[in-house]
């Protein structure tokens, strides 16, 4: 990955940078919305009893 | 083969041309992977999935209606994503295509591939666990049919390929009732009867002024296969018969008064368009082919709100 960098025009590199930045905030911002969807499915789901169980 | 792997062959390839090898070399934008998901499509789909859910007998918990929707409208952004993986060849020789993701050189075919089965997955799955897998595997069928009955065999084989291709587009209103009820009825068989009798003529409009295109793509369709003059045929019987299955959720009782009124005056419009189309010729029937095709969506949209106001209107008589 460094030499493939290092082989792009400037202007590649920096629009390169920017982009795999810009999924990279995407797909956090994705993951972060499953973990509020599963936490929020499984209390719909199963209600009261989340918090009955053996510890 | 990476995906890295494949940017680097394909920049080397598009090195001559600095807007291309900037585009490949650097990876696709977020927006670009969000159009892969043909968003004005998914807009249609999350309506009537949600009119679908609305009309179920069984009140949905919103949450769990909300996560439903959200994996019916991924589900229908994966089976976008298979398709213009599959379509990529055609899709850079029609205008109306030629700037979508792969084609542009912005995404490479293996990251649509890789985005539509991961996304197809997650959204089935999830459906599964949050609503039911009824509706899971209604979802898991429609995005199936889209990307390999459809795309893959249909499209390029036979001119009823939207015909029976359709059905894929009529499914999200039964996977939004089963989401509610975990079941199939005959009100959502009802639902999908409407939305696929509708699809022949809206595409079919389409198809007639967009001839040439699909003409240069070698796509077969309605009007480059049969003939303008059978084409117009059609949409007309189509047009009837859909104007009058329009009626059927009066029968049974799924809707009311309003919506009767409502249905008939959007049945006649459409035939009334249909009919003039049918009359026409040359460069007018391009014009009125593009008529019919706006007022097709239009049709569609308000139908399925005009269902949900009279059951909202029959909720707040019945609570008086």
């Amino acid at each position: 990955m460094a030499n493939e960098l290092q082989q792009m025009n400037t202007v590649t590199q920096e629009e390169f940078q920017r982009r795999r930045r810009k999924r990279s905030i995407a797909l956090a911002l994705v993951l972060a919305a499953l973990v509020i969807i599963f936490y929020a499915v499984t209390v719909v789901r199963l209600g009261p009893e989340v918090m009955n169980r053996p510890l | 083969m990476g995906a890295n792997d494949n940017h680097r062959e394909c920049a080397v390839a598009y090195a001559e041309d600095s807007t291309s090898y900037t585009n490949i070399a650097a990876g696709g934008r977020v927006e670009d992977y969000f159009t892969l998901l043909k968003p004005r499509v998914m807009t249609l789909v999350v309506f009537t999935a949600v009119v679908g859910m609305l009309m179920a007998p069984v009140a949905i918990h919103p949450v769990i209606g909300l996560v439903s929707v959200l994996c019916i409208a991924v589900g229908a952004g994966a089976s976008g994503a298979l398709n213009m993986w599959y379509d990529a060849d055609i899709d850079a020789v029609m205008s109306r295509t030629l700037n979508r993701p792969i084609p542009a050189g912005r995404i490479t075919r293996d990251e649509a591939f890789t985005f539509g089965i991961v996304l197809a997955a997650f959204s089935v799955a999830l459906l599964g666990l949050a609503a039911n897998w009824v509706a899971a595997g209604l979802l898991a069928f429609t995005i199936f049919f889209y990307a390999v009955i459809y795309t893959v065999w249909l499209k390029r084989s036979t001119p009823q390929n939207i015909v029976i291709g359709g059905a894929a587009g009529a499914f999200p209103p039964v996977v939004g009732w089963a989401a509610a009820t975990g079941t199939v009825s005959l009100d959502s068989i009802i639902l999908f009867a409407i939305i696929f009798l509708w699809t022949p003529p809206h595409f079919w409009a389409l198809a007639l002024y967009k001839k040439g295109d699909y003409e240069a793509a070698g796509v077969p369709m309605m009007p480059n296969v049969a003939g303008e003059r059978s084409t117009q045929n059609q949409i007309l019987v189509y047009a009837v018969i859909l104007a009058v299955v329009g009626f059927a959720p009066l029968a049974t009782g799924l809707a009311g008064a309003l919506y009767g009124v409502v249905t008939a005056i959007l049945g006649a419009v459409f035939v009334f368009l249909s009919w003039r189309l049918w009359r026409a010729e040359g460069k007018e029937m391009k014009r009125r082919a593009r008529v019919l095709f706006t007022y097709s969506l239009s049709y569609l949209f308000v139908l399925f709100l005009a269902l949900v106001a009279d059951a909202g209107l029959a909720a707040w008589i019945g609570g008086l």
